[in-house]
C-alpha cells in the first residue's frame, strides 16, 4: 500500500549566513492512509513546520514531500491549490473562523473555493453540521459559540469536502479538558469510521498517546519514531 | 470560488466595515459629483447653443459664396485670376462688406448649385430691407425691424404658435418676444393669428405696404433674437418690391445663395459635398461651421473644469489605496484561511479588486445621483432667477451617455488603485495567518 504521505530528507532552513536557523535536518517518515499520527515536540523545536510543509502550505528547502506517490514539489501553484481544497482538512487551535459570518458560511467556506453552487453547499454544511451537533446552530453568528463549539465548527469545515487527511494543529490547545476531551472522540471517531488519515501536532502527551504513532520532534531532528 | 461567490463576499467585507467604506465611498462620491456637474455644464450650454444655431435658421442648409481671395477679385498669392466676360461683381455698389467687392453669383450660378448631388433646393440670398412694422390695428404706430428669411425646414424656437410655412403663398411671418408689447399686444398667445402690415421702399423711393399674418411668437434667443422671419412668399413679395426699377442686370446678382441638402446626410457625407462645391469654385458653410468656433471654445472650458475633477477624483483613489491596504492587512488570517483551503492567489487578487471597483461603483452612482438633483435644483430656480435672460437655457444637462461612462471611467480608476493592495493580499503567505502570534 502506497504511503499517504512520504517525505525524504526534508530540511527547512530560515534566514541567511549569520543569521540562518535550521528548522528542520534530515526528516524522512511515511503515514500510512487510515493512520492516526502525533507530531510531539517541545514550542519551537519545528513540529509546527513540519506540518505547514506536509500540509503544502510551505516548501521545504531541500528535500521531497509525496502525497499518495506524487512529488508535491512538481505540481503547479494550482494543483496544490486543488490537493489541499479537495483532499486535506484543517483544524487549528485558534480556529480562524470568520466571526461575524454565520456558522454555516464558515463551514461552507472550502465548497464555496471550490465553486460548488449555493444550494449543494448549503445542504452539505448542514449535513455535516448534523455530523458535529451543531444542526441548530448553522445560523448563529461564529462569535456567539464557546470554544468546544467553535472547534466543532472547524472539524465540520475540514470534514465537508471529504478529504483523506486532516491535519490538527494543536486541536484541543484552547480548550478546558472535558471539552477537549469531546473535540479528541470526535476526530479519532473519524479517523476509525470513515478511515480518515489523523495528523495532530500536539505538546499533549495523552493526546499524543492515544494516536497510533508519534514522531517527536526535538531541534528540528527526528528523535524516534515507535509504533505502539 | 465562482464570480458571483466573489462579488457577494467582497460586499459583505466592505459592509463589515461600514464607517470606513462609507469615507472611502463619500470621497468617490465627492469626485464623480464634481466630474458630473462640470460635464453637465458643458453639455447643458451646448445644448443651448444648439438650440440657438436652429434659431439661426436651416440646420440642413449651406450658404454659398463664390470663392475668391479675401483681398478682393484678382489678387491672389499665385498672381491674378482671368477675368471672364460677363462675371458680376457684389460691393461696387456700395452692397458688400468692408467696402471689398467680390463677385457676384447669379442664376447660371444656381442652376450649376442645383446639379450636385444631393442638393434639394437652391435659393438666391435675397436681402429685403423694409422700412418699419406696424399692427393691422394700429396703422400708424410704425416701428423699424430686422426681418430674416426661413429656409426650407425650420428650427425656430416659438414661445408661442408656429413658424411660418413655406408650403403655399399666403404671407407668414413670426415675431420676437420683444415686438409684441411695442406692437400693442396683450400678451403672446394674443399676438397668434394676428396681422401686422410691413412698409417697404422701392428703387425710385416710393413706399408701398405689405400685410402678413403673425403665425407664432420666437422665443428669446442669445444670437438672432431681434429679426423677425418672413416665409419664402412674404420675403420674394417684398424683394420684387424693393427692386423695381432696378435694371434686370443687376437684379441678377446675389453675394450669397442659400442651398438645402437632404435631411440625411451624414457628417461625411456633408463633407465630400462642400468639397464638390469648393471644386466648382464655391465655398459652401453649414451653420454648425459658423458656430463651430463657439462650440471649440466651450469644450476646452469644459476640459479645464474637467481637470479640477479630476484632481478630486485622484485624491480619492489614494483613499481607495489607503482603504484597501488597511483592510488587508487587518484581515490577514481571513486571507491565509482561504489560502490554505484551496483559494488561488488570483481569485484572492480578484476579490480585493472587486472591493475597489464596488467602492469606485456606489460612489460614482451616488455622485452622479446627486448631480441629476442638485441640476434640477439649478435648473429650475435658475430659470426664474440668475438665468431669467436665457429663456430654454438647462444650465446643467446630464445625458446618459456621459453619466455611465463617468461612472465607467471611475470604475476602472478604483481597479486601477486596488491593483496595490489586492497584489499585497495575493501575495500573503497563508503560513503567516497559521503561525501563532
Amino acid at each position: 500500500m502506497k504511503a499517504a504521505i512520504q517525505t525524504n530528507q526534508l530540511t527547512k532552513v530560515y534566514g541567511k549566513k549569520a543569521s540562518r536557523l535550521i528548522a528542520l535536518e534530515d526528516i524522512t517518515i511515511a503515514i500510512k492512509a487510515g493512520e492516526s499520527v502525533a507530531i510531539v515536540g517541545k514550542s519551537g523545536s519545528g513540529k509546527s513546520t513540519l506540518m505547514h510543509i506536509l500540509a503544502l502550505l510551505d516548501q521545504p528547502t531541500s528535500g521531497s514531500v509525496k502525497i499518495d506517490g506524487v512529488a508535491a514539489e512538481q505540481l503547479p501553484a494550482k494543483q496544490l491549490d486543488q490537493l489541499r481544497n479537495k483532499n486535506f482538512g484543517f483544524v487549528f487551535q485558534q480556529f480562524f473562523l470568520n466571526a461575524n459570518d454565520s456558522v454555516l458560511n464558515n463551514v461552507i467556506l472550502p465548497l464555496k473555493i471550490a465553486g460548488v453552487g449555493r444550494q449543494e453547499r448549503n445542504r452539505r454544511g448542514r449535513t455535516v453540521l448534523q455530523a458535529v451537533e451543531l444542526a441548530d446552530k448553522a445560523d448563529d453568528k461564529a462569535i456567539n459559540l464557546s470554544g468546544g463549539q467553535k472547534q466543532r465548527v472547524c472539524i465540520a469545515r475540514a470534514l465537508i469536502n471529504h478529504p483523506s487527511i486532516i491535519f490538527a494543529d494543536e486541536p484541543t490547545g484552547n480548550l478546558d479538558s472535558t471539552t477537549g476531551q469531546k473535540i479528541e472522540d470526535l476526530l479519532f471517531d473519524l479517523n476509525k469510521t470513515k478511515n480518515i488519515t489523523l495528523l495532530i501536532v500536539t505538546h499533549d502527551p495523552d493526546l499524543a498517546a492515544r494516536c497510533d504513532r508519534e514522531i517527536h520532534i526535538k531541534d528540528g531532528h527526528l528523535v524516534e519514531t515507535g509504533a505502539v | 470560488m465562482k464570480f458571483f461567490d466573489l462579488l457577494l463576499t467582497a460586499n459583505q467585507s466592505l459592509l463589515r466595515n461600514k464607517a470606513r467604506t462609507t469615507l472611502t465611498i463619500i470621497a468617490i462620491f465627492i469626485g464623480a459629483t464634481t466630474l458630473s456637474l462640470t460635464n453637465g455644464i458643458g453639455a447643458g450650454i451646448k445644448t443651448y447653443l444648439s438650440k440657438q444655431v436652429g434659431n439661426l435658421g436651416n440646420s440642413s442648409s449651406l450658404t454659398i459664396t463664390a470663392k475668391t481671395a479675401s483681398r478682393g477679385p484678382g489678387a491672389s498669392d499665385n498672381g491674378l485670376t482671368k477675368y471672364v466676360a460677363g462675371q458680376k461683381k457684389i460691393g461696387g455698389d456700395g452692397r458688400g462688406p468692408g467696402g471689398l467687392s467680390q463677385v457676384a453669383l447669379t442664376q447660371a450660378d444656381i442652376a450649376k448649385i442645383k446639379a450636385v448631388p444631393n442638393i434639394v433646393s437652391v435659393q438666391a440670398g435675397l436681402i429685403a430691407t423694409p422700412d418699419y412694422i406696424a399692427n393691422a390695428s394700429q396703422p400708424d404706430a410704425k416701428y423699424q425691424f430686422q426681418l430674416g428669411q426661413t429656409v426650407g425646414r425650420t428650427n425656430l424656437d416659438m414661445s408661442e404658435g408656429q413658424p411660418v410655412s413655406n408650403s403655399h403663398g399666403a404671407a407668414e411671418i413670426t415675431i420676437p418676444t420683444s415686438y409684441v408689447k411695442s406692437l400693442g399686444f396683450a400678451s403672446n398667445a394674443a399676438a397668434v393669428g394676428k396681422t401686422v402690415i410691413v412698409g417697404i421702399s422701392d428703387a425710385t423711393g416710393a413706399q408701398s405696404t405689405f400685410r402678413a399674418t403673425v403665425t407664432g411668437v420666437q422665443q428669446k434667443t442669445l444670437i438672432g433674437s431681434t429679426a423677425a422671419f418672413a416665409n419664402e412668399s412674404l420675403y420674394t413679395n417684398l424683394y420684387d418690391y424693393q427692386t423695381t426699377g432696378l435694371p434686370t442686370n443687376a437684379k441678377d446678382s446675389y453675394a450669397t445663395v442659400s442651398a438645402v441638402y437632404k435631411d440625411d446626410l451624414t457628417d461625411q457625407q456633408v463633407a465630400s459635398l462642400k468639397s464638390t462645391l469648393s471644386a466648382e469654385g464655391y465655398t459652401a458653410q453649414t451653420i454648425k461651421d459658423t458656430v463651430g468656433t463657439v462650440f471649440t471654445v466651450i469644450s476646452a472650458v469644459t476640459y479645464v473644469l474637467d481637470g479640477f475633477a479630476a484632481i478630486t477624483l485622484l485624491a480619492a483613489t489614494f483613499g481607495i489605496v489607503n482603504t484597501l491596504y488597511m483592510s488587508v492587512s487587518e484581515r490577514t488570517k481571513e486571507i491565509g484561511l482561504m489560502k490554505a483551503l484551496g483559494m488561488g492567489k488570483g481569485k484572492i487578487f480578484l476579490l480585493f479588486s472587486i472591493e475597489a471597483v464596488l467602492i469606485g461603483f456606489w460612489g460614482s452612482l451616488l455622485g452622479v445621483g446627486f448631480a441629476n438633483i442638485i441640476g434640477h435644483i439649478v435648473n429650475s430656480v435658475g430659470s426664474k432667477g440668475f438665468l431669467k435672460d436665457f429663456t430654454g437655457l438647462q444650465l446643467l444637462s446630464f445625458p446618459a451617455k456621459p453619466s455611465a461612462l463617468i461612472i465607467l471611467g471611475i470604475m476602472l480608476i478604483a481597479f486601477l488603485a486596488g491593483t496595490l493592495p489586492a497584489r499585497r493580499a495575493s501575495q500573503k503567505d497563508p503560513i503567516d495567518a497559521l503561525r501563532y502570534e
